[in-house]
This record gives structure tokens, sequence and C-alpha cells, in this order.
């Protein structure tokens, strides 16, 4: 559990709650990780998780990913809707028995005084379909708000886990936004108000979020989107034949990015997304069908 | 005599699955002890978000041998069903069974004597085999291990006469044994470390004081009196919901309701818009103002006594909702910035169902059926019925209604207001989905009417086209609801709109007058009387069909009903006797009997009475006058008995005279048939 001396004080800015959170976890034993740096829907697609969830090996780490939804872009306009925003993912396995109290103790670090405030652990099960993933939890409600997904991995890509990974998923800005109580995400102070340049979350993403929504919804090249689409889809089943997972999952991730994208464009129907969803959630089964070869052999 | 305390604490448990888990452990405890022969007093369970608990009194410390006896297969059967015998009964092989001669045959038997003994050493077993039946709706394993429980299982409490029960559940892996002992733990924050108990007074007492109310009825209790004087003293009402307080009393362990407030920048969003926003997210009560309107005050319940008095909580929560509200008040100005008809093109592109098209779609076939059931309603205007349905499903594609698809319907009617539509479209478009449960409110305006008609007669027909009927246990797409519907409008409304035009499908109308049963049935209508009208067949319009039971049930009631009923059966069984000896016979005696052969007077009395009978009901049939009706029947009765009394109808020396006999016992059937089938009625 936390050690008092070491905490850092009680975070004043974005930046310094993912100090918080990596340094806590870090003391909780878990690696820290960085980003993946491809373009992903949310934190579960870094192999860190979806890949290190299977297999007998036990697995503790601790990251940020940036998470890309093209679907929710608002031009900057929606006080909390992004297509870009992070998340910080904690993924214990096999999950200890003492999880909760740890989860709980993050709390308190970030400034959550839970004799203060109202935690409520509420019924989520999450799914993930194109990752062929599933598992029970909560979304964790503090005073109301959602403040993290918290789930008990039960499979991932179609395949049952051999050690259950429990997975802490913090949407950032969100949470940041309660803590430091701001209205919208771009008032969110980014570094701390007494630095040389304190800027504020949307000086830092505001353009990015104008740009990249023109982009996601009026200029990406959909035919070119479609191509890479289908490359990366071939290139996938190619290399798993190598026996290469790691880069075979890597196309399935740039596979699944170019269907978010065309998703946003519109220009796929309802009765095709089913489809393309399946395609891609069959390259995710045998990625991680030929990661778990390799587990178990080196195991 | 002595108690069992059980208690399984968990991780926090769905709300929607503490009643259930709590009910199914009493059940299947109690049904092991039954199948131990051990008896017992009272059972009570309990559930809170961590833990399940039961509590069994009067249970004897010890208990005698029991010897019980099963009855197996009969002596020479195959194989198969000897082996079953033997593995449930627990024998290894038929030497130790006994043949004994039942007076129906020679049958195995085998006599299991159960040891008796002290009660504590059969409890363990059967604690863990009802932990191992209990059906989670839905479970997981954890850590290392293989156990399924519906979150991670932390401790056991099993207490037997105060004293630990020896035992343990193993979840598998690299995890310890979850061994059964004395302790569990208070308040996830208002209460720290282990508590141990000696029996089940102490274990509530103690947990009281860690802040955990075990019984969920006090919980609510406590919820319910807290929130109305939180309302009381802010001069609102509290908006009191059952299920909303089952669920809220399923999140907390020390339940503390306080009362926020809704800012006024919100307050003229559609009050269903707050409430949906309040209750399906949030979990807040609403309140009412003194004339029945939303109030700008809510009540959050709390699991949490803060140290602040709850200043934080509630201005977290107030934070929250402003947060959703702007949500949803972004919506509704968006909203409005385009009309109902200029959202039609966008239908297209929403797909109802693979293979019965897109919305789009669905609004023309509705649209034209409304506007045929419409031709039968009285005073209704074909251009508002028209608009009506073209605009009902527009608001599926609002932003309100993708962020609340409850809102379906409601929102389509506030918009449509809000483009000074004719009101009755804008009520029509509200209230086309209602009624969607037995206490949901009936549309009765004539439009509304013409449209929910319409909306659920679709559904019922299109997924009847493509095979997609409902069984049993699956009824995905709520057809057994549309028809319920269907039939509710049509009864409340009193509607002469008769269903065959529409339903072309025999199964379909069938399937209709099988929820008409149940639906009469619940409203005490003898079923054998729906079915006696049903039989005839011909009858799909449903205000004449109630029309008909209501008045042969009152018919049934009387004196006269029930001995004419008993003659119907004596005539009906002489014909249906004879006609099993003589296949040609049914063919023999249709029609009329010939005057020119009936002897006796009695006979010449009932065949005038059938006459005067026919020449009367006739009429009153045309003229729906049912009660008229069987009151010309009961004139039939004095006859016929006297019929029965004084002429022989096998004369076996004259076949004439027999079978003008015949025909006329077959005509008191034919003529009383033609208002139900008599035959189907339970004497």
């Amino acid at each position: 559990m936390s050690d008092p001396s070491s905490a850092r004080a009680k975070p004043t800015c974005f930046q310094e709650l993912i100090l918080t959170l990596q340094e806590y976890w870090a003391r909780q034993g878990c690696l820290i990780l960085q980003p993946f740096d491809m373009e992903m829907g949310a934190g579960t697609f870094h192999t860190a998780t979806t890949l290190r969830a299977l297999g007998p090996k036990p697995w503790y780490a601790a990251y940020v990913q940036p998470s890309r939804r093209p679907g929710d872009g608002r031009y900057g306009e929606n006080p909390m809707r992004l297509q870009h925003y992070y998340q910080f993912q904690a993924i214990l396995k096999p999950s200890p028995p003492d999880i909760l109290e740890r989860y709980l103790g993050s709390l308190e670090a970030i400034g959550i005084d839970t004799s203060l405030h109202d935690i409520r652990f509420v019924e989520d099960d999450w799914e993930s379909p194109t990752l062929g993933a599933w598992g029970l939890g909560w979304e964790v409600w503090c005073d109301g708000m959602e403040v993290t997904q918290f789930t008990y991995f039960q499979q991932v890509g179609g395949i049952e886990v051999d050690l259950v990974a429990g997975e802490i998923t913090y949407g950032l800005e969100r949470l940041a936004m309660y803590l430091f109580d701001k209205k919208t995400v771009y008032e969110l102070p980014y570094n701390r108000a007494d630095s040389d340049v304190p800027l504020t979350y949307g000086d830092v993403f505001l353009q990015n979020e104008q740009e990249q929504s023109a982009y996601n919804f009026e200029y990406a090249d959909t035919e070119m989107l479609f191509r890479h689409f289908v490359d990366a889809e071939k290139e996938c089943g190619r290399l798993i034949e190598k026996k290469l997972p790691l880069p075979a999952y890597e196309q399935c991730i740039k596979a699944s990015h170019s269907f978010n994208l065309l998703d946003a464009r519109g220009v796929i129907s309802v009765a095709e997304r089913q489809s393309y969803i399946l395609r891609v959630r069959d390259l995710a089964k045998v990625c991680c069908e030929a990661w778990l070869a390799t587990q178990k052999k080196a195991a | 005599m002595a108690e069992l305390l059980l208690e399984l604490l968990s991780e926090e448990i769905p709300a929607r699955m503490q009643t259930r888990a709590a009910d199914d452990l009493k059940r299947l405890v109690c049904d092991g002890l039954k199948g131990a022969g051990v008896g017992f007093e009272q059972a009570r369970a309990f559930a809170t978000p961590r833990r399940l608990t039961l509590v069994i009194d009067g249970i004897p410390a010890s208990r005698d041998d029991v010897s019980e006896e099963k009855r197996g297969p009969r002596v020479g059967a195959p194989d198969q069903a000897v082996q079953g015998f033997l593995k449930g009964a627990g024998l290894a092989s038929l030497d130790q069974a006994e043949k004994r001669d039942t007076g129906k045959g020679e049958f195995w038997f085998a006599v299991v004597t159960k040891k008796g003994g002290l009660t504590a050493d059969a409890l363990p077993g059967v604690i863990d085999a009802a932990m191992k039946a209990l059906p989670w709706p839905k479970s997981m394993k954890w850590g290392s291990g293989t156990m399924q429980w519906v979150r991670p299982l932390q401790s056991i409490i099993a207490l037997f006469d105060g004293k630990g029960l020896k035992g343990e559940v193993a979840p598998g892996g690299q995890m310890a044994p979850i061994a059964f002992g004395a302790t569990t733990r208070g308040h996830r924050f208002l209460s720290k470390g282990a508590i141990e108990v000696s029996n089940f007074a102490d274990y509530t007492t103690k947990l009281r004081t860690a802040h955990v109310i075990l019984d969920p009825a006090e919980r609510k209790a406590i919820i319910l009196d807290g929130a109305r004087k939180l309302c009381a003293e802010a001069q609102v009402g509290l908006h009191e919901d059952e299920g909303l307080l089952e669920e809220v009393a399923g999140l907390v362990e020390w339940p503390v309701p306080m009362l926020g407030t809704i800012d006024a920048q919100f307050m003229d969003v559609p009050p269903e818009v707050l409430i949906v926003s309040m209750k399906a997210h949030l979990r807040y009560f609403s309140t009412t103002k003194a004339d029945g309107t939303l109030a700008n005050r809510f009540v959050v319940v709390a699991n949490n006594v803060a140290r602040d008095g709850g200043k934080t909580i509630i201005e977290g929560n107030e934070r929250v909702l402003r947060a959703r509200l702007s949500d949803a008040k972004f919506f509704w100005d968006q909203d409005r910035k385009q009309t109902l008809e200029a959202r039609l093109p966008a239908l297209r592109q929403v797909v109802f169902h693979a293979k019965l098209g897109t919305q789009a779609e669905r609004v023309e076939r509705i649209a034209k059926l409304a506007g045929e059931i419409a031709k039968a309603l009285p005073a209704v205007d074909a251009t508002e019925v028209e608009q009506a349905a073209r605009l009902c499903k527009a608001d599926l594609v609002t932003g309100m209604v993708g962020e609340f698809p409850e809102l379906q319907g409601v929102m389509g009617r506030y918009y449509a207001l809000g483009e000074k539509l004719p009101a009755a479209v804008a009520d029509a478009i509200g209230d086309h989905y209602a009624p969607v449960g037995p206490n949901d409110r009936c549309p009765s305006a004539p439009v509304s009417i013409a449209v929910a008609l319409a909306d659920k007669l679709d559904a019922l027909i299109s997924f009847w086209s493509i095979g997609e009927k409902p069984t049993g246990s699956r009824d995905p797409f709520a057809l057994r609801r549309a028809a319920l519907g269907v039939i509710r409008i049509v009864i409340e409304n009193k509607l002469r709109l008769p269903l065959r035009p529409f339903v072309k499908a025999d199964d379909l109308l069938a399937f209709f007058a099988e929820r008409l049963k149940v639906q009469m049935r619940e409203k005490g209508v003898r079923h054998d009387i729906v079915d006696a009208v049903l039989a005839l067949g011909s009858e799909d319009d449903l205000v004449r069909l109630l029309a008909r039971v209501e008045a042969l049930q009152s018919f049934l009631s009387t004196e006269a009903g029930k001995n004419l009923l008993t003659a119907y059966g004596r005539a009906a069984n002489i014909v249906r006797a004879e006609e099993k000896k003589d296949k040609g016979l049914a063919a023999k005696i249709a029609g009329a009997p010939d005057a020119a052969l009936l002897e006796q007077a009695e006979e010449k009395d009932v065949a005038s009475a059938l006459a005067e009978v026919e020449r009367v009901v006739k009429p009153a049939l045309a003229a729906e006058d049912f009660a008229g009706a069987m009151k010309a029947f009961a004139d039939l009765r004095a006859p016929i008995d006297a019929l029965f009394d004084k002429v022989t109808v096998n004369v076996t020396d004259k076949p004439e005279l027999r079978l003008n006999r015949l025909k006329l016992l077959n005509q008191i059937r034919a003529t009383m048939d033609t208002v139900a089938d008599f035959s189907k009625i339970e004497g």
C-alpha cells in the first residue's frame, strides 16, 4: 500500500495527475510502460493489455495511452467529447485479493478523500466486440461521477484467460475536470499555474481537435482507407503464417483504426458495420492465438 | 435446537442480482438440509451490496438414521435405465436392490439408509453444494483461480450453534482456500478491520455498529423515510419509485439520503428528460411541486457519512448532474433547429431489421396501415393520421433520443408541439408506442389509436412474414406485448375493427386469440367460455367477441343456463355415441327433422321451440343482442327436459324414427352452436 512519505502532494494539474498515478502504481509493483506508438481506440488495445492478459505469466503494468475515437470528434466545441484523449491504465495479472483496496488507495493519492466523498461500485460489464474480449466489473462512481472502469478480464481474442487480470482504466480528462472543478476540458490546467509557461489543455490540444475532426469527418480519403484496411488484413494473415504475432497484431490495430475512420466518415452502412467488426475480431483472434502459442512454448 | 449462520462476503454484487441470489441461497441450503434429513423451523436470507447472509433457526444438533425407498425400473428394463437407477440410489449392483411386485408388475427397489449423526458434520457439505449450485445470472473467475462467483469471494462465516463449522472453499490456482470462519468486515469506508461474531443477533448488532444495515427492507425504509423528511422540509413531494428504491437499496450498505438542487437553467427542458437523466444515469429520485409538476430538488442516496455532513457529496452530485443536463439541454436546443419532416430522409439510414428493411420503409407500412384503420374509426381526420404516422419515428434520429432511447415518442411529441403541428398529431407521435405494459395507459384519441394500432400490427405482420414468431421462452421483438397492446386498444376503446382484413396468417390470428385468452383469464373470465366463443372460428371482431363471452358467462351462471348446458351435453353425447358406431351418420342427420315423423308431443314441442328460438336468435345475433339470444335459449330447457324424460331416441325397431330423433338432437346442438361451441364448456 501507499507509503505517505514517498507520496507526492495532491495533483493540481493534468500532468501531475498522470505523474501521481504513475508513481502510485509503480509503488504497487507495476512496470511503468509508455504509450503504444500506434493509433488505437482504447488503452486495452496496447499489447501490454490485450496480449499480456493471455498466457500463464503474471504481469503488472501501468501506462498512459492516447486513445483515438474519430467519431467522437466535435471540432473542439463540446466541453468533454474528444476524438483524441488519454486513458491511464493499470493491469494486474493475476488480480491480487486486495486489488480494490489498492485501487481506492490510488483515489486517495490523487486527492479524493474517501471520508468526504461517496464512492460506489456500480455494475458495468465490459465487452469489446473487435477484440473478442469481455469481463465483469464496475464503473466506479465518485459523487455520481464515473471516475474509473474496473474489469476482471475473462476472455480475450475469444480465448478464455489462464490468469484473470484486473484492469483499471481512468479517463484522465474527465477525472481531471472533476478534480480541478473545470466545466470544459479545454480549461484544464495542463501544467502548474506557477510554471514559467502555464498552459491549459486547450492551449495544447484545441487546434488538434479542430483539425482532426475536419479530417475524420470530411477529408479522410475513404478509398485509401478501404485499401489500408484490406492491406492490413492481408499483411496480418501473412505474418501469422510466419509465426510473428507481434507485427501481425500491429496490422490488426491498423485495420481497426482504418475501420474507425471509415465509420466516422459515414461510409459504412449499418449492415456492413457488423461484418467489419467481425473481420477485425478475426484478426485479433488469430493474433491472440499465435501469441498464446509463443507464451505456452516459453513457459 | 440451534441456529445456522452463513455469510458470503464478496466484492460488490450488482444490485439487480442481490434479492434473487439471497432467495436462491436460502432455497438451495434448505433443500440440502431436507435432503440430508435435517429439520429446521425458519430460514431467512438477506443481501447487501457485499454479502449474502442466511440464518436458519430450529435445527436439531443431531439426527437419526433415515431409510428411504426408491422405486427403480421394471425388472428386465434396458440396462441404461438400470444403470441410471443404481447411480441415483448410490448402489454398486442390482444385488443390493430388491425385487418387489407392486401389482402392476415387478420393479426394482432400493432401500437407502442415510446415517444420522451430528448435524455439524452434515452442514459443510450442504453449504458447499449450495454455493456450487447457486445460479448467478453472470459469474466470473478471478486471480489464478477457476471458481465461479459473481465477483471475487472474500470470506465465509459458517457458524452452527455458535461454533465454527469445519470447511473451506477453494478458488483454485495458486490462491489460498477460503476457510469457514466467524469473522466478517463492516462498511468499506466507515469501518476498519475484522469483526468476529458469535451468532445472528450478535452479527446484526455488530454490523450495525460497523455501519452495515443487513436487511434490504430496513435499508429501503431508511431511504424512504429520510427522503420523505428531506422533501417535507423543502416543501416538495417525493416521486416514489419502487424499482429505483429497490436498486438504490442494493447499492448502499449504510444509506444516507441527501437533497440536491437542479440548476435553474435546465428547468425549461422537458421534465421527462430531467427525470430519465436523473434516474437512469444517476439513480436520483425526482420531486414534485404541489401542482404535480417537476420540482427543482432531487434526492441522492449516498453510502457514506461524510465528515463535512455531505456538503462535498451534494456539490459533487449537483456538478455531475449539471454536466449531464448540459448535454441534454444541448440536444434539446439542437434538435429543435430541424423539423421532424426534415429528418425523414435520415430514417433511410436506420435499419429496423436486416430482413425488414429500414425505419423509412417501416414508416411507409405504418402510414398505409394507419390509413386503413382510420377508415374504420369514427370522427378521425385522415390527414392528421397520415401526418402522425409519417412522423412517428422521426425522433429516432434526434440527438436526444440517440442519448436517451427511452424517450422515443415523448421527444417526438415535444418537437411536434414546438413546430406547432396539430395537437392530435403530436399526441399520436407521443402515444404510439403505448401501451407498453399491462399497467400502461392505452391511447384513446382517434389519431393516436390509428397510429398506435398500425405500429403494433405492422410489427406483428412483418415479423410473422419472416418467420420470427415468439416461442415459449423467446420473444425478442416483444410481439406478445404488441398483440396485447392491439387487444387492449381495441377493447378499451370499443373499436369495431375486424382483424381479419389486416391479419392474413391463420396462426397470427390464433396468436391473438391466445393472448386474448391470457388477458381475459387475468380478468377472471373462464377460459372455457372464451374457448367456446373462439371455436366459432369466424369471430375477429374483438368487441363483439367480448360481448358474446360476457353474455354467455352471465347466462351460464343462471339456473336455466346450467340446466340447458346439461341438456345440451346429453343431446350431444347421444349423437356422438351414435356417430361413433356409424361413420356415415353425421351426413344422414344433418338438417331439420322431418315434421311428419315427429310422433310424440314432446318431440313436436322441442321442434317448435327450436323453430321459435331460431326465429328470435337470428335477428338477435344480427343485432348483437347476445343477452337476448341467450334468453331465448332459456325457453328450450323445459321441452328438452321433457323430451329426455319421455322419448326413447334409439328405437331399435323403427330406424326412420331413430334417425329423425337423432336429427332433432343434432339440431339442438347446431342451434346452440350458433352462439358458441357449448361442447367446450366445462360443466
